[in-house]
């Protein structure tokens, strides 16, 4: 089957009968068949061409369920213990495929079509319109920048991360409870933690963020007012969320260090400084780098806590893509272009992480 | 040995002493105020929810000293003590989403974890082969699912799920949040599989056991707290989803954090009853925060370290 073995090897005297494997094959196409016949009746249907057919797509879902289970077991049927094999995996792969990239090839056709889901024109093919329209939006491009901001913001949590978890890490007492709270965060959902902290707490005349900062000297205290203030506080409580995660990520990498490791930086006689930036940190990149990659991702997708405190405002200036296509779909109706806002996202964040991966693989292996 | 030190009480002792103390009192300092940071909102909120508008505007903070606990805002979503036998429809909506949100939550982390769980072992056992695509390429294929934004699915899925008569249904969100988990799932699982020993199964096959069999009752003990941490995991970015329940559900299937959200707009600030509400919301996640923090922990070190 494969050039390489398996891990696990497993001995199979399979004999399947024609009939087995002819009856197996059948099952498959008379799914698709079945799966064909409903979709081709609905599509007739949908445009008036028949009179009959279903009142939505529904029965076609079923019909597509139902080849998905034929087709798995027509696997065991007709290749015995190699298609069993397949069965492990299969699921999930029909699962992914049939959720992931059918809904992004129909994305695509929709994005280049002009389609308002309020009126009742219905959908209109437009050609590159809704591109000419995306290259003409000053704040699409805005959030993009914002999005390069929030990227940036990384660095700061990550060096908070780190220090937290070396505090962890070091023989304290309570270690428990504080890995328990400074987990805590991380379980808020960002609905609510956009509530307590940016509606509740930083309210300009009695929260209590509010009244820190009077106190500490700042007389009109307003998280939302300028522009760079408002991008700041955002900043500010996504960090607060997610802080947690890369903390626990570099925490594990750190207890997986062997002791001897700093035994031996002891005994020649290291500083404290010395043992963390040539000994520990360098140890701790991969991790570090992973944890990194992860929280990019994570923060790529940020948008709950915008759309619930500031909505993107003032002027646009706390937008993520996100929170702006769902604005743009949320006032305006119109699928298409938010749906290429989105896709133009997609491509921008593919290209950009295979870069910083590249980057990082080079930085990480030099070939001389 | 007539030179062995026996009081340590030199000049030098004593500076190194008081160098690892103000050392302990600074490590204990900030610990504490990161605590002070992760606490104080979840602090406010609970005491916000027993205030009168008065408290709220004067910033009261302490209970019983600065201010009178009221049950007002527990009241006004029918969960105090005087109002809990009484009918409250406010109380049945949060219950109503309360239990959209369950469902959402564990339906999709299950769905995920079975067919991850799958995935993952297959994965870690067996070398396929479709079309061009081999075990590494299958495993980037499922793990590149984490990188695809919700926003690109959601207006797609927004169209597909009105066609399918899926809109605002607990099942279209199940499926939605089933996709968005299982790379995390698998992640997790890969990791938990790679580390069992092959030979436990190469024992039970010897035996008279099948593939499915011996992953059922051999493999699968072994993997469960892995899999255990996968599964809370997932609860709680279902959970705590936003974005898709915002799109695809209205009145049937909306989950709690929309009803949060579309209270903070309508009415004004409802102070009192906002924090009852945020703090309900928020309740059961600390407590499996607290209760099952080693899980939570495994789940997110796993993948990290090799």
């Amino acid at each position: 089957m494969s050039t390489e073995t398996d891990l696990l090897y497993v001995v199979t005297s399979d004999n399947i009968s024609p009939r087995r494997a002819a009856f197996g094959r059948m099952l498959v196409r008379a799914s698709v068949g079945i799966l064909f016949l409903t979709a081709t009746t609905q599509l007739l249907f949908e445009y008036k061409l028949i009179s009959f057919g279903f009142e939505n797509w529904r029965p076609v879902l079923y019909a597509y369920i139902f080849w998905a289970i034929c087709l798995c077991a027509a696997q065991v049927i007709v290749r015995g213990e190699q298609g069993k094999r397949v069965l492990f995996v299969l699921p999930a792969v029909l699962f992914v495929v049939s959720m992931v990239v059918f809904p992004l090839l129909f994305g695509l056709s929709i994005s280049f079509s002009d389609w308002n889901l309020a009126s009742i024109d219905g959908r209109k093919f437009n050609g590159f319109d809704n591109f000419r329209q995306m290259w003409a939006d000053p704040f699409y491009w805005n959030a993009l920048k914002n999005m390069i901001y929030y990227t940036l913001a990384i660095v700061i949590e990550y060096a908070i991360a780190f220090g937290l978890a070396l505090l962890l890490n070091s023989e304290i007492r309570a270690q428990k409870f504080f890995r328990v709270t400074f987990l805590l965060p991380l379980m808020l959902s960002p609905v609510a933690v956009s509530w307590m902290v940016g509606k509740s707490m930083m309210e300009v005349r009695f929260g209590p963020l509010a009244r820190l900062a009077r106190w500490v000297g700042w007389e009109q205290p307003s998280f939302f007012g300028s522009p760079e203030i408002a991008r700041a506080t955002m900043m500010m409580m996504d960090a607060w969320t997610f802080i947690p995660f890369m903390m626990i990520m570099i925490l594990a990498g750190l207890q997986a260090i062997p002791k001897e490791v700093q035994e031996a930086v002891k005994i020649d006689g290291a500083s404290a400084w010395q043992s963390f930036w040539h000994v520990t940190f360098p140890l701790m990149l991969p991790i570090s780098i992973t944890a990194i990659l992860i929280r990019i991702i994570f923060k790529l997708k940020i948008a709950d806590i915008i759309i619930n405190v500031t909505s993107g405002g003032p002027g646009g200036a706390t937008d993520s893509v996100t929170s702006f296509i769902f604005r743009e779909y949320r006032d305006r109706s119109n699928v298409g272009y938010g749906t290429l806002l989105a896709m133009v996202y997609l491509v921008l964040i593919v290209v950009a992480i295979t870069i910083f991966m590249k980057l990082v693989d080079r930085w990480m292996n030099p070939r001389y | 040995m007539s030179d062995k030190q026996i009081f340590y009480d030199t000049d030098v002792d004593l500076s190194f002493r008081a160098k690892l103390l103000t050392k302990r009192m600074a490590v204990y300092g900030i610990l504490i105020f990161w605590a002070i940071i992760c606490l104080f909102p979840i602090y406010w909120t609970i005491t916000t929810s027993f205030k009168l508008a008065p408290d709220v505007m004067k910033g009261n903070m302490v209970p019983w000293v600065d201010y009178l606990p009221k049950w007002k805002g527990w009241k006004s979503i029918g969960l105090s003590p005087d109002t809990i036998w009484t009918e409250s429809t406010v109380r049945a909506e949060f219950l109503k989403r309360i239990i959209n949100s369950a469902y959402a939550a564990v339906g999709s982390s299950t769905i995920a974890l079975i067919l991850g769980s799958l995935a993952a072992y297959g994965l870690s056992r067996f070398r396929y082969k479709f079309g061009f695509m081999r075990n590494p390429d299958i495993s980037f294929f499922f793990l590149s699912q984490l990188i695809l934004p919700p926003v690109v699915l959601a207006l797609p899925f927004l169209v597909l799920y009105k066609e399918l008569a899926l809109l605002d249904t607990r099942i279209g969100l199940i499926m939605l949040y089933a996709l968005t988990v299982l790379p995390i799932v698998i992640w997790i699982m890969r990791d938990q599989f790679a580390s069992i020993p092959v030979e436990l199964e190469e024992a039970a096959l010897v035996d008279g056991l099948s593939i499915w069999k011996s992953f059922f009752t051999i493999v699968l003990p072994v993997a469960l707290p892995g899999m255990v941490a996968a599964f809370i995991l997932s609860l709680v970015l279902t959970w705590n989803e936003y974005f898709f329940a915002a799109l695809l559900t209205s009145t049937d299937a909306k989950t709690l954090p929309v009803m949060v959200a579309s209270q903070t707009g309508s009415q004004g600030i409802n102070w009192w009853s906002m924090a009852a509400l945020s703090g309900a919301a928020i309740f059961p996640l600390l407590i499996i925060g607290i209760v099952l923090e080693r899980y939570i922990i495994k789940g997110m070190a796993s993948g990290a370290v090799k």
